[in-house]
């Protein structure tokens, strides 16, 4: 069943890798992006990041690590073990690691902490292939589809919150690299795309609200569940920028103003995309 | 609560959103800004093609990063512009316009200064990415103007030709923090390709101009 589900994902993968390179064949720009709404519907009841999630279940309870622990004791922010709910008020101040932490880091924080490992291989390959499975991708796609529905309420009461807030904003409007993009480049305005891909403005409420709360995705074109961290690790590959470290201040700088601009929300993913 | 005191809250919240930053002061938001750039530091280690010194901001990218989400002050706009229009180069045999066919190819081409792509090239302007320029090509993206008949309409002359030229070559020197990039000042573009892109916007026998 389930390879019979990779299967058909592959080819409608690759009739939408086809229809996005030669769109020509379609009558107009409009159809296309129809198109792929459409197909999003039709997969939304079968989502493959079940496969992560269900694999990221397994990997929170089982004892692992040099001290043969579970992650069942790791505080997500709402108390050791609570995982219900965590993701939608992540970023947060974590007072036992002293800064600020999303998810991605805070996971890695617990392997070390709670399951022994060097902080080196608690961040090694944070983003998987089919060949390769990350442990990250896994984890984090369970426990964020424990967040399903809930409104995002992030806070910035902590000083330290507020300021990755103003932090992270003044990255989105930095400028820099042989094109002169900043994230505001492609993000910043209502109604564009690039070719024919639609850009969500993550400067208004109801842009960061889609733009954030459907994130992981399952990655149709990747066969891969991809989380946050990755998203703005490829932006940044787009933007020119050199490579952005996994878990990096300036990832969760940037992570906080989303998340809090994101806040009210109901959390919708691990969602689905092209 | 009465209506005018209910759309001042709504427009408040709807500023606060875009703009906690705006109600601060000066100096606040440089020691932000100082921050940002102090944990972008730490932030990012270098690949491929792509180093460390790509995140060390010119006069205009530094300009426009502060005056990001606001309005841009005239004298501070005029600053840009005359700064970048200073750096627009002419080519020496005065040749503006190239090959229209290649210039489409360039046009179309989003490879370039990516860690993921090669660094002996090619390299593309992607123009579509931004552009409609032809009736042909229907994937274009919307973040700049249309560009269809750009020289039918805009006339075949040599001030245009020099117009399209310096636009390409530095869109900054035309409208100060344009999200277009610098083709020619960057360096993303040779001269040749320049010429064929130009060709691509003002040949009356482009695609463009049909
Ligand atoms: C050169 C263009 C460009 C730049 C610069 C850019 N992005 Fe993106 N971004 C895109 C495109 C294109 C997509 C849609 C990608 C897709 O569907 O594959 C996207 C998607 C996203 C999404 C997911 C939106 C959704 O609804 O799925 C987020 C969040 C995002 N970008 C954040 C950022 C941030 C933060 C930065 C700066 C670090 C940035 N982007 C810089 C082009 C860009
Ligand atoms: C990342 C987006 C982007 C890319 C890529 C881009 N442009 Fe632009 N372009 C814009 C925007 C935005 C404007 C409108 C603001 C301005 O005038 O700078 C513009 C304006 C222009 C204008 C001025 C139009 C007028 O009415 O005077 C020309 C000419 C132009 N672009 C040509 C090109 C060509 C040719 C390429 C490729 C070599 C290109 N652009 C690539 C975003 C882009």
């Amino acid at each position: 069943m389930i390879t019979m589900l990779r299967a058909a994902l592959a080819a409608t993968a690759v009739a939408l890798g086809g229809m996005l390179a030669s769109p020509a064949t379609y009558a107009q720009a409009g159809s296309a992006a129809d198109e792929i709404e459409k197909y999003r519907q039709a997969l939304q009841d079968g989502n493959p990041a079940e496969l992560w999630e269900a694999r990221g279940e397994d990997l929170w309870k089982k004892p692992g690590g040099p001290k043969n622990a579970s992650l069942e004791r790791c505080d997500l922010g709402r108390g050791p073990g609570v995982v219900k709910g965590a993701y939608a008020e992540l970023p947060k101040f974590f007072a036992d690691a002293g800064r600020v932490m999303d998810l991605e880091t805070r996971l890695v924080w617990c392997r070390v902490n709670l399951q022994g490992m060097t902080e080196a291989d608690a961040r090694r390959s944070p983003f998987g292939s089919p060949e390769r499975k990350s442990d990250n991708e896994a984890l984090t796609a369970w426990i964020t589809s424990e967040s399903k529905g809930v409104a995002m309420a992030v806070s910035l009461d902590h000083p330290k919150m507020r300021e990755a807030y103003d932090v992270g904003r003044a990255i989105f409007f930095f400028r820099g690299g042989p094109h002169d993009f900043a994230c505001s480049t492609c993000h910043s305005e209502d109604g564009k795309r690039i070719r024919l891909q639609d850009l969500p403005n993550l400067t208004v409420k109801s842009g960061a609200q889609r733009g954030y709360t459907t994130w992981p995705a399952y990655r149709v074109s990747q066969g891969e569940l991809r989380t946050f961290q990755w998203r703005l690790n490829d932006c940044f590959r787009q933007q020119r920028f050199p490579e952005i470290e996994f878990g990096s201040p300036a990832s969760i700088a940037l992570t906080t103003f989303l998340a809090y601009n994101a806040n009210g929300a109901p959390f919708a993913a691990p969602a689905i995309k092209r | 609560m009465d209506r005018t005191l209910l759309i001042a809250l709504a427009s408040f919240s709807a500023v606060t959103l875009a703009g906690c930053a705006a109600m601060r002061t000066g100096a606040d938001e440089a020691a932000i800004r100082a921050k940002a750039i102090d944990a972008m530091k730490t932030s990012f280690k270098e690949k491929g093609q792509a180093k460390l010194d790509r995140l060390n901001q010119d006069e205009t990218q530094a300009l426009c990063s502060q005056y990001a989400g606001k309005e841009l002050p005239k004298d501070v706009a005029a600053t840009i512009e005359k700064s970048n229009l200073a750096s627009i180069r002419y080519p020496q045999d005065g040749k503006l316009v190239g090959d229209w066919k290649r210039g489409e190819r360039i046009a179309q081409d989003g490879r370039g200064f990516q860690y993921s792509d090669d660094p002996k090239g090619p390299v593309g302007a992607n123009c579509y990415a931004c552009h409609q320029l032809t009736k042909q090509e229907i994937s274009f993206g919307t973040m700049g103007p249309s560009l269809y008949n750009f020289g039918k309409l805009r006339g075949y002359t040599d001030e245009m030709r020099r117009y399209a030229w310096g636009k390409v070559y530095n869109s900054q020197a035309y409208s100060a923090c344009t999200n277009m990039p610098r083709f020619g000042h960057a360096k993303i573009l040779n001269e040749q390709q320049m010429r064929d892109v130009v060709a691509l916007l003002m040949d009356p026998a482009s695609p463009v101009n049909q």
